[in-house]
């Protein structure tokens, strides 16, 4: 029988205790999850990370930079941490974001080049479908919630139009004449690669010229 | 071989009463009725030549290989069946692969050639399976100096100096031990390889071959590929030129 | 994962939290370290503090975190202890098997990709800083840095360990390329001498070991062999 204790107004015991509630996790009685209350955890943050890389189109090619600091948080731990990848004469790929990632995918990027070119069928990786393939990688990891944690630059030459492309650890990409991600506080070293059609001329460690001069024109702050 | 039909020859899992087992031998065979393979290893690298015999004029030309590449540093020539060397050579193209993943290395050719001639070994062993009708020539150019191996159908295999394997093998070996090949670069090497390819072919039982080139060492920067065509065109006229003086002083003779 | 000193400083919340309490018995058992090795004419120096720390606990005050992979390569660990050592057994494990395929003693470069690799495939779940070490004949002395992230640095000197950060000056301003066996180990007694003197969570002795073509030789400095600076005087 409906008493009026049960659904009259301003009755305040909880209609089903211990069950869903909306806008809460239910777990089962006796379920493996019941325990862990926390979600899994996977790649959260960027540990040893590089910072800036720039590329910009010119008239018959493309150029590249980027610093060699691998970054530990504010310290600067890795003075000597190459971030331009020659991937074959045509192309070059530069990072920002977690080392151990970009050593990883520079790895598998390695091995792609020498399975490619044992085929010995004159096809080999273009900027364009290297960007391409960059895409699906990033794009299929972070789908997983493991995304690689870089921003890639791709540059190169394809038809003989200079190329440069994007794509950050989400997978977006675009192309643009001219892309630059992250910033270095404290570069020290750095790369340029120049790409034409003569093929990839990666130059450096290049040491960067500073200028203090107008620290000698200010005295106090006002 | 006198026990032919016994038998024993039927299954790679059976010897024969005189110790022998037949299925490797006829595995031979194959490989003898294949165009000739030269393999030279010099001062300064490995220099490989190919016989490729053109048994009909309708194929497209510069199609099934017979040099490849297994990595970077490695190149594979081989004689025998097509389709079992290709099998095989991407079995070692996936030893070298997974070396590189799981040590940051490239693969020592000693070392590939130990895991690639175990597997050829235990197609020898089972009467499910038929042996390689392959002899496969490797080389490679390592920090200590160039490398070369050959494997056999029956999973043994040796070091050399210089190789052949194909039907012209006993002429090809006795052309390369006129050589000082220990001194040599493989600058001067890919001429005699070619030349070494041309005299040994027979014009009469095989009308018209391709030569295929390959090297590997300090001139590739430890990279194997075929020769650039240049050199390639040197090499040929070299050889060509070699075997028109031969016949010549052939002639005087008679 | 709470646990004082870690190479995680910085990233890992439970860091701001000095002064733990140290009946928390739930900490990991780490070790909140100083490690260092350095390249030398002929081969390479490691040295490392000898502390370990379960929260504030000092766990073991005589630990040795220099640890053998082979006869001629070392790792020091820094980092959770147990999954440090269990990373070293594991190389070890595969390494033994590896020189006996390949008749000689492997490379450093080899030993410390297979480091490297475990590192940065279970990156989410290990907690490990480790320098690998050692000498081989194709290379010689030769130091290699795989801190948390699982990446590899090849290094002419390198420091790691929750200590390390207090010496970066040091190390900077006095290490020198190839300098003699007893420079550098003059050069790593200091580092993690000042280290020691820094660093709460690491202490108690330095143990250092040269690796060469001759194999490992190994030494222990303990009290009033540590290296003295103005304030100890």
């Amino acid at each position: 029988m409906a008493s009026s204790s049960m659904f009259g107004h301003g009755n305040t015991t909880p209609f089903w205790t211990g069950g869903p509630a909306p806008g809460q996790f239910y777990s089962f009685p006796g379920s493996q999850q019941a325990a862990a209350q926390t979600p899994a955890q996977r790649t959260l943050y960027p540990v040893v990370t590089g910072s800036s890389v720039l590329g910009i189109q010119f008239e018959g090619g493309v150029v590249i930079a980027a610093d060699m600091l691998g970054s530990y948080g504010s310290l600067a731990r890795f003075r000597d941490c190459p971030r331009l990848f020659k991937v074959n004469d045509t192309t070059v790929v530069g990072a920002a974001g977690d080392y151990a990632d970009f050593q990883y995918l520079t790895n598998v990027i390695e091995q792609q080049v020498i399975d490619e070119e044992c085929l010995n069928d004159g096809f080999g990786y273009t900027p364009k479908s290297l960007h391409c393939w960059l895409t699906r990688v990033l794009y299929n990891r972070r789908s997983k919630f493991n995304p690689l944690w870089n921003t890639y630059i791709v540059a190169g030459i394809e038809d003989q139009k200079p190329f440069l492309g994007y794509v950050d650890k989400i997978g977006m990409a675009y192309e643009a004449t001219s892309l630059a991600c992250g910033f270095g506080a404290y570069i020290a070293l750095y790369q340029v690669a120049v790409i034409t059609k003569d093929g990839v001329d990666i130059k450096g460690p290049i040491k960067s010229e500073t200028n203090w001069e107008v620290a000698h024109m200010i005295k106090g702050y006002e | 071989m006198s026990s032919i039909g016994t038998g024993y020859d039927l299954s790679a899992s059976q010897f024969s009463p005189d110790g022998r087992v037949f299925q490797v031998e006829y595995a031979l065979k194959a490989v003898e009725n294949s165009g000739t393979a030269v393999g030279i290893r010099g001062k300064d690298g490995v220099v490989f030549g190919v016989e490729k015999l053109i048994t009909s004029k309708l194929y497209e030309s510069g199609d099934n290989k017979r040099i490849l590449n297994v990595d970077k540093h490695v190149g594979a020539a081989f004689a025998g069946l097509n389709a079992d060397a290709r099998h095989l050579v991407e079995r070692a193209r996936d030893e070298a692969s997974s070396y590189r993943h799981s040590y940051g290395d490239p693969i020592p050719l000693r070392h590939l050639t130990e895991r690639v001639s175990g597997y050829v070994h235990a197609h020898t062993l089972y009467s499910s399976v038929r042996p390689f009708g392959v002899s496969i020539i490797l080389g490679s150019m390592e920090q200590d100096g160039p490398q070369m191996y050959l494997i056999d159908p029956s999973g043994v295999s040796w070091g050399y100096h210089g190789c052949a394997v194909g039907k012209a093998k006993q002429n090809a070996k006795t052309e390369i031990e006129k050589l000082k090949m220990k001194d040599m670069t493989v600058r001067e090497l890919v001429k005699e390889v070619a030349k070494i390819i041309y005299i040994v072919h027979d014009e009469v039982k095989d009308k018209s071959f391709d030569l295929e080139l390959s090297w590997v060492g300090e001139i590739t920067g430890g990279k194997h590929e075929l020769v650039p065509p240049e050199v390639f065109v040197e090499a040929e006229k070299y050889a060509k030129e070699a075997l028109e003086e031969s016949d010549d002083s052939d002639e005087e003779d008679l | 994962m709470a646990s004082v000193g870690m190479m995680t400083s910085g990233f890992s919340p439970a860091m701001a939290t000095p002064g733990m309490s140290f009946q928390d018995m739930s900490a990991e058992v780490s070790t909140g370290t100083t490690i260092m090795a350095t390249e030398f004419d002929g081969g390479v120096i490691i040295g490392a503090d000898s502390r370990t720390t379960t929260g504030a606990y000092i766990a073991n005050r005589v630990t040795d975190k220099l640890t053998k992979v082979t006869d001629y390569i070392y790792c020091c660990r820094s980092g959770s202890a147990a999954d440090t050592q269990a990373i070293a057994d594991i190389v070890k494990y595969h390494n033994d098997f590896h020189r006996m395929e390949m008749g000689e003693e492997p490379l450093v470069k080899t030993v410390a990709h297979m480091f490297k690799q475990l590192c940065y495939d279970y990156r989410d779940q290990l907690t490990a800083g480790i320098i690998v070490a050692g000498w081989d004949k194709r290379d010689g002395g030769q130091v290699y840095s795989i801190p948390i992230s699982g990446m590899l640095q090849k290094m002419p000197f390198c420091t790691g360990g929750s200590g390390s950060t207090y010496i970066y000056g040091f190390v900077d301003s006095q290490f020198k390329p190839k300098m003699s066996k007893e420079e550098s180990l003059q050069f790593v007694s200091k580092a993690v001498s000042l280290a020691i003197n820094r660093d709460g969570s690491s202490g108690g002795i330095i143990r250092l070991a040269a690796i060469s073509k001759d194999g490992v030789e190994r030494f222990t400095l303990t009290g009033d062999q540590l290296p003295k600076f103005y304030e100890d005087s």
